[in-house]
């Protein structure tokens, strides 16, 4: 028997243990040396990378894998489950978390100087609160995964401006223990009705109490615990102070993955403990799509009206956002297909965005969009990989973003809400408007005025992780196809309990 | 009937060329010679390739290439048939004398940027070819995209406030009219699964409920911006701001022709000649486009800025094509198709003659003009030769397309499009010859000696006002013009 035989059973829980042990060691690594830590949390990202590509193989290979914590079965133990919904979330989150523990070399040395330590040791524990909502299969554990991830979450957006980001992550605090408390009652709820915290367990059992107002109330607690956490207008006043004032680095990893492990946890929420029929039935769905379509549409206006460039990604978030709970809530297959497709691409579009923004304060400390002339030619290639992704939020044909935006468009069609294609449709527009202002600038400067700058491009560090992930906003743009008909189209249809792999 | 299909790379290659050229150009950009070097090179071989495929298409055949299935059941697929290869050799070969033209232009006014300019120039030529070029409505909503905005720099390229304005009214239009045309494709494939291209229109289109079917075609049709249909013309005069050889190329040539083709292909590939005529969409759009040939003469009448005057003949030269297309008779839609190529030759000739003042007389207002022939004989004779053309006189090519219209319009008995035809013949001569009379009759305002525009402007300006008549006398010379549209026409109305 290998070493490799003795942990393959466990490494579905490695994914979530890995980074919780790695982050409690970082003080040793940095109290050793106080470059090491760097070194030390891509090292773990990059195991959990492997870690988590392996467990979506072998979930693609030979089904859902469950894993009992401590071989207690379920549902009295806590039992892990990744499916291919979660083997797919958790393999996003492990490969955005390790392009960004690559980037965060000089920007986290400039940015939160003399705190570096304690900046990854917090880093790896939000990656353990992310991974462990996703993977478990305990409605429990998931929200003690989740306090875990919003406290770590608080903690980094505290580093970033001096003053300013102690007050978005106290705003953020406030708002977060509201959203946490709504789905701690929810989960309560649910507990005294049904007598189980195992998800699935519970999927079997709630049926047969639909018509309790218990369990209506349940569902409109988690449905305003999230919205609250995925930052749904009109509830995410906390969002773009939070993404603004984190340093870089952070702003990029809770940017491309905190909302979206938000959004997954209320898909699993409305479509595994729940079942899409009593979602449907008692209209939340149609709630869902209304606002997530106010969503994208205040989202995009507000991101107009800023300067501030990590403000407006900030605002373009919520707009995101949108779009992915506006697929879930048309509840077709093709809608669905569009809103998991979002969850991969608007990863890749706005981390790389983020990874820019702060490359480009990196190197001018500028992050007003009208102060941006001339850089064009001062960093060529971080502001290419601007261009990619910035066209690929737009929705430009053989970028990521149109791939989703027209399986969301078609599930609208399908659906029959013509309003919601128009408001698809109308937000590219706005996405235009405040993506080319930031063109213009950038590239068409008068020549005297930018004769004199010469290349001054960001470190290789954070160019690298850059220029991949504008790799694969066109790579993804192109060469979907196969994806899509193997993993979201199939998955669509199980969420939909429409049959399909399980 | 049956077309045989034959599968090759050529199309791919073609629509590559000048994407690879780009990046030579970028990395080269500090040797311009190395770089305008890379540009003809790219010039040649894309004509060359899209050259290659011409017999086979004379033959009847077809050639495809699937390069990627974007998403289930979305290929980026290319398929060349007879009025794709006119579009893109129309294109393709034009860009050869662009291409001297700009390095004469660029050079003599010692413009900025132009490893910029030339960078984008041979993005906008792959886009043009690829929409020439493109299987289905998908891939060709791909290149429209790029053609946008590769060419958005191009308009902006003097990066006054001025040229960024007309950048903004140009990327608003284009844009808007990218959303709808992206909508169109997504209703197209809702009710039919597909969105390729087929001789007899997309099968299930018939299937689409009628009031349905005609907003379908008036959002095809704002897609279509870039033809510049009445009241969506704004942004050509406009992009008038960039030089020269953009205008000539572009914007009379590549991005308003990718407007009108890509019209032609939903009038004539998606919704179908039997689909038009049974729906009757053909006669309202048809005096719908007669609107935008009429009015837009009539501004042109009324421009004193040279540029800005072809500008506005183009729009409405444009809409003969569209004209000619919704006819729905097989000599109208010859007449249409003919004055894709017809048209570009005659127009770019114009513009280079406009642009060759303003890089020698440093003139652009038609009322400082006088005499200026006495300085610039030979540009100017090249001017009257297009602007003959643009007329529908005899020997120059622009007679042959106007009198497949005529007899289109005429076998359908309809008085209003012969009227609108004829009209439009006179208001073309209203306002192209008081330029001739200023030029070669009026006396100027002091001595001008002779002095023309260097030899890399002149040169292609003179061939295409020759290559002009030529395809006037001989318009049905074997493997020239006609002879690819009457295929592309036989492929439409089903034989003949």
């Amino acid at each position: 028997m290998t070493g490799f035989d003795l942990i393959a059973p466990h490494l579905p829980v490695l994914t979530v243990v890995i980074p919780l042990i790695a982050g409690f060691l970082t003080p040793i690594i940095g109290w050793i040396d106080r470059r090491l830590p760097w070194y030390w949390v891509m090292l773990a990202m990059f195991v959990v990378l492997l870690i988590a590509g392996n467990n979506l193989v072998t979930v693609i290979n030979s089904g859902t894998i469950h894993y009992k914590l401590g071989g207690w079965d379920p549902p009295f133990g806590i039992e892990y489950v990744i499916d291919l919904l979660n083997g797919f979330v958790c393999l996003i989150i492990a490969f955005i978390a390790f392009m960004v523990s690559i980037y965060s070399k000089e920007s986290v040395k400039k940015e939160v100087p003399g705190k570096t330590t304690p900046f990854y040791s917090v880093f790896l524990l939000l990656i353990t609160g992310l991974m462990g909502m996703t993977i478990t299969g305990d409605i429990f554990n998931f929200y003690v995964f989740l306090e875990i991830s919003s406290l770590t979450a608080y903690a980094l957006i505290a580093m970033g401006d001096r003053g300013d980001g102690v007050v978005a992550s106290f705003n953020y605090l406030i708002m977060g223990t509201v959203a946490a408390s709504f789905i701690l009652l929810g989960i309560g709820y649910l507990y005294a009705v049904t007598g189980t915290l195992n998800m699935a367990d519970m999927q079997n059992l709630l049926p047969g109490v639909y018509d309790s107002k218990v369990v209506l109330a349940a569902l409109a607690f988690f449905m305003a615990g999230f919205s609250i956490k995925v930052g749904l207008f009109p509830l995410h006043a906390w969002l773009p102070d939070a993404y603004t004032h984190a340093p870089s680095t952070a702003s990029a990893l809770i940017a491309g993955l905190m909302t979206k492990v938000g959004v997954y946890a209320m898909i699993r929420f409305m479509f595994c403990v729940f079942t899409p029929a009593f979602v449907i039935d008692v209209n939340m769905t149609e709630i869902l799509t209304w606002a997530a379509a106010l969503a994208i549409i205040m989202g995009s206006v507000f991101a107009i009206a800023q300067s501030d460039i990590k403000r407006m990604l900030a605002y373009s978030s919520i707009s995101q956002i949108g779009y992915i709970l506006l697929g879930f809530g048309l509840v077709n297959v093709v809608g669905i297909t569009g809103g998991l497709l979002h969850i991969m691409n608007h990863a890749f579009m706005k981390c790389a965005l983020f990874l820019v923004a702060g490359a480009i304060f990196y190197k001018t400390d500028i992050r007003n969009i009208y102060q941006f002339k001339g850089l064009g030619k001062k960093m060529p290639v971080t502001t290419t990989v601007f261009l990619i992704a910035a066209l690929s939020m737009i929705g430009v044909p053989g970028t990521v973003g149109f791939t989703s935006k027209w399986y969301l468009a078609l599930g609208s069609i399908e659906a029959n809400q013509w309003i919601f294609v128009a408001v698809i449709l109308v937000s590219s527009l706005l996405n235009i408007v405040y993506f080319w202002r930031i063109f213009d600038n950038i590239w068409f400067g008068h020549p005297h005025e930018i004769e004199n700058i010469k290349r001054d491009e960001a470190p290789l560090t954070m160019l690298i992780p850059m220029v991949i992930l504008g790799i694969l906003c066109v790579y993804f743009g192109f060469f979907s196809g196969d994806l899509i008909e193997h993993i979201f189209e199939p998955l669509a249809k199980t969420l939909l309990g429409l049959g399909g792999v399980p | 009937m049956m077309v045989t299909e034959i599968n090759s790379i050529t199309p791919l290659l073609a629509v590559l060329v000048s994407m690879i050229a780009s990046v030579l150009i970028l990395a080269s950009g500090k040797y311009p010679n190395i770089r305008e070097g890379w540009t003809f090179v790219a010039a040649f071989i894309k004509f060359g390739l899209v050259i290659s495929m011409l017999p086979l298409i004379l033959n009847g055949k077809v050639i495809t290439y699937t390069v990627v299935e974007m998403l289930p059941n979305l290929p980026i697929a290319f398929k060349v048939d007879a009025f794709g290869i006119l579009f893109a050799i129309t294109s393709s070969f034009l860009w050869i004398f662009v291409t001297s033209y700009s390095i004469g232009y660029m050079r003599s006014l010692k413009e900025h940027a132009q490893t910029r300019y030339f960078f984008c120039f041979a993005i906008a030529l792959s886009s043009a070819v690829g929409i020439a070029f493109s299987a289905n409505l998908i891939t060709l909503f791909l290149f429209y995209e790029l053609l946008t905005i590769s060419t958005y720099p191009l308009v902006a390229h003097n990066e006054t406030p001025e040229a960024i304005s007309s950048g903004r009214k140009y990327l608003t239009y284009l844009m808007i009219a990218g959303v709808s045309l992206l909508f169109s494709i997504l209703v197209v494939y809702h009710y039919t699964g597909t969105t390729e291209f087929s001789f007899a229109g997309i099968a299930g289109m018939e299937t689409i409920p009628q009031t349905t079917l005609i907003i379908l075609f008036i959002t095809f049709m704002i897609g279509c911006a870039k033809a510049a249909f009445m009241p969506l013309h704004a942004w050509l005069p406009a992009a008038m701001v960039a030089p020269t050889p953009v205008s000539a190329l572009l914007h009379a040539v590549a991005v308003v022709k990718a407007g009108v083709f890509t019209a032609l292909r939903v009038i004539l590939y998606v919704f179908g000649v039997d689909l038009m005529q049974y729906s009757g969409i053909w006669l309202y759009m048809a005096y719908f486009v007669s609107i935008t040939i009429i009015l837009a003469s009539i501004y042109a009448l009324m421009q004193d800025n040279l540029k800005k005057r072809l500008a506005y003949s183009t729009v409405s030269q444009l809409s003969y094509i569209v004209l000619g297309a919704v006819l729905i008779t097989p000599h109208g839609i010859t007449g249409g198709m003919l004055h894709i190529p017809y048209h570009a030759f005659m127009k770019i000739t114009l513009f280079m003659c406009a642009g060759a003042l303003i890089v020698t007389a440093k003139k652009e207002k038609i009322s400082e003009m006088n005499g200026i022939a006495r300085q610039m004989p030979i540009t100017m004779l090249a001017f009257t030769v297009g602007a003959l053309g643009m007329i529908g006189m005899p020997p120059v090519g622009g007679y042959v397309t106007k009198w497949f219209l005529l007899l289109g319009a005429a076998e359908l008995h309809s008085m209003i499009l012969i009227a609108v035809l004829l009209v439009s013949a006179v208001l073309n001569a209203a306002y192209f010859f008081p330029v001739i009379y200023v030029a070669f009759f009026k006396k100027p305002d002091h001595e001008l000696k002779y002095k023309e525009a260097p030899l890399t402007m002149l040169v292609p300006l003179v061939l295409t006002a020759i290559i002009s008549i030529v395809i006037g006398i001989w318009p049905d010379a074997p493997g020239m013009f006609l002879d690819i549209v009457e295929i592309a026409v036989a492929n439409v109305t089903g034989g003949v």
